[in-house]
């Protein structure tokens, strides 16, 4: 079974995050990691890989230190890694990079049949759960999102997912793409032998033009939402700190009448 | 309204429980569509059967048409949706489609977006149409920033945010017309299987999605929610936990607030016994006003509260239940 799965270098969760004055993030720092949500990615395809044979292929798109993101991959046992890195992605909307990362499924697949693509639950930093949809229907895949329990039957995958109404029990036959949540698994740290592997691992770097990809489709020319303003948001002000001097409940209440919250 | 401000006909896809009676954030929706459809009118589609009921409801909130998707497998199936909505979408030429920000809608506004060309933004929560084009209010990093972002493609897809607007009725009923579109559904939508899907018992309480005020229990609960609970019933909200309280089973996972759980912006969000991790603000940092009450003075949620207590929730919130009990009378 081979698998590709999809990661993203994001800005340190834990660090203040800020964006440029064309909505972009920026990346500068040095403080960048792997999406955090992308190790449960890789872990579920790296146990599938133990359970059933095949390898796992790390893939990002993104600047020169994304690469970062997926050398953790290699570290946590992916055996080979794709990195696209092209001037022309930047400002890409979601549909963009769907595309680029779709370009690059089709460049594996040509050296090997992919049978799964696997991806996180949402970026940390983005926020969309739309990416892995755009990707499977580009890909022309069937999607198999959010879930928190993978099993993989012969060529069979059945998914369980927690919705805000209701769970369900999905099935696919592969080749298919999923994403799953960080209640799949529990992910593993890189061992001290994973890192040393990894150093020999093979990291291919492709452009747009190797991946045959029109740049006027990606990047802020061919964004169809652009970012016409951002800014952080102003603190809150009259904000109230009051130790608890036994009468604390009270004044909660009268708080909440006194702003019409009840 | 001229041209410049409102974007022609909006289609709102209506979420509905499985008994046919529409969700609160779609009544927000739908009053929401009516300032941006204008002259045009907010037309609804509808997956499932259409109770007579819902449509004088939706007739109350002004839509003008309602067109009812008659699919022929699970529209719970998101990539079925997609289709069936994008057939009603064509048929009345709506530049605009609006959903509630779920899950499952992201997935139909992307497919959506693929299939049409249209430019699609997620989590918006503004919405108004300038110079002719859609433009979404969206908060970003964990609620720390705002952003404001337009829909340069002809067609957009949008899903909103729960508590965006406030639900309100149209100043004139109108009595929708139904309209029925029998989808045939392709392939490619088949090719995932519906094996099981259980819809969640309802918890009596308002849904934490939508829920005006929500009650959150940390850590510091220690396992006890009953006076997160009581306060949350004494204010009509919901109750929501941290991942550390849905982990050791306190309460059921769906309750989970915060980047990997649920993102709640209510008009009033209370945290007991949380911290206020990181990845527990990206879900709330957004609400209107925040109380946080913890024993520790160095809690960083103190640093995004509009009013925190100092103390222990098992005293203070107790006494807080009991004195909007006495005001209510
Ligand atoms: C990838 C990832 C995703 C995550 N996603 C989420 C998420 O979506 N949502 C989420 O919530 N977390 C998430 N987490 C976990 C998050 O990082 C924190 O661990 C969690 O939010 C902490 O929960 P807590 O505030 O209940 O517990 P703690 O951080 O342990 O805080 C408990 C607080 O209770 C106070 N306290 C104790 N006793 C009392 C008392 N009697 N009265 C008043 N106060 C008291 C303490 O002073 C303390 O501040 C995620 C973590 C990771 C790694």
């Amino acid at each position: 079974m081979r698998i590709v799965v999809c990661v993203k270098h994001v800005p340190d969760i834990q660090s203040d995050r800020t964006l440029g004055a064309d909505g972009r993030t920026v990346r500068d720092g040095g403080d960048g990691t792997l999406n955090e949500l992308d190790e449960n990615a890789l872990e579920a395809a790296l146990t599938l890989v133990e359970a059933h044979g095949g390898e796992v292929v790390a893939l990002t798109v993104g600047p020169d230190d994304a690469v970062d993101a997926v050398r953790k991959g290699l570290q946590m046992g992916a055996e080979q890694a794709v990195h696209v890195v092209d001037e022309q992605i930047a400002g890409s909307d979601v549909l963009g990079t769907a595309t680029v990362l779709a370009a690059a499924v089709r460049h594996i697949a040509a050296q090997g049949p992919v049978d799964l693509v696997v991806t996180g639950m949402a970026g940390l930093d983005g926020l969309t759960s739309v990416l892995p949809t755009a990707l499977a229907e580009l890909l022309d895949l069937p999607a198999l999102l959010l879930a928190r329990e993978v099993d993989i039957d012969g060529t069979t995958v059945t998914i369980r997912r927690d919705l805000d109404h209701a769970s369900e029990v999905l099935r696919a036959e592969l080749p298919a793409l999923l994403s799953v949540t960080d209640q799949a698994n529990e992910a593993r740290y890189p061992n001290f032998k994973g890192i040393m592997a990894a150093r020999k691992k093979p990291v291919t770097t492709l452009t747009l033009a190797d991946l045959g990809v029109d740049p006027a489709t990606v990047g802020s020319v061919g964004a169809r939402t652009q970012v016409l303003e951002a800014a952080a948001r102003p603190p809150r002000e009259d904000r109230v700190l009051i130790t608890d001097d036994g009468t604390a409940g009270v004044r909660l209440a009268a708080y909440l009448v006194e702003h019409k919250l009840v | 309204m001229t041209a410049e401000t409102t974007a022609g006909p909006v289609l709102v896809l209506l979420d509905h429980t499985a008994e046919g009676v529409l969700r609160t954030p779609v009544r927000e929706l739908l009053t929401l569509a009516r300032t941006l459809a204008g002259e045009s009118g907010v037309e609804g589609a509808w997956a499932g059967e259409l109770p007579a009921a819902a449509i004088d409801d939706l007739g109350r909130l002004g839509v003008r048409r309602v067109h009812r998707l008659v699919t022929d497998a699970d529209p719970h199936l998101t990539a079925v949706l997609a289709e069936a909505v994008e057939q009603a979408r064509s048929a009345v030429g709506a530049p605009l489609v609006l959903l509630v920000s779920s899950f499952e809608n992201k997935e139909v506004a992307a497919r959506l977006a693929v299939t049409t060309g249209a430019g699609v933004v997620t989590d918006a929560d503004a919405l108004v149409v300038e110079g002719g084009q859609v433009v979404a209010g969206k908060t970003v990093f964990a609620g720390t920033w705002t952003t404001r972002c337009a829909v340069t493609a002809p067609v957009a897809v949008v899903t909103v945010k729960p508590n965006t607007v406030t639900a309100a009725d149209a100043e004139t009923a109108s009595s929708p017309e139904v309209v029925e579109h029998t989808v045939a559904a392709s392939g490619r939508a088949r090719r995932v299987a519906l094996v099981e899907r259980t819809e969640r018992a309802g918890s009596g309480r308002p849904d934490l999605g939508s829920a005006h005020v929500v009650v959150v229990g940390g850590r510091g609960t220690n396992g006890d929610f009953s006076a997160v609970e009581e306060l949350a019933d004494v204010l009509g909200g919901a109750v929501g936990a941290t991942r550390v309280a849905t982990d050791e089973g306190w309460i059921g996972h769906d309750a989970q607030i915060g980047q990997t759980g649920v993102t709640i912006a209510p008009r009033l969000y209370v945290g007991a016994g949380v911290s206020g991790a990181v990845h527990h603000r990206g879900g709330m940092q957004a609400s209107g006003t925040i109380v946080a009450v913890n024993s520790d003075a160095d809690a960083p949620i103190f640093e995004i509260a509009d009013l925190g207590i100092v103390g222990d929730l098992f005293t203070v919130l107790p006494q807080a239940v009991a004195e909007l009990r006495r005001l209510q009378g």
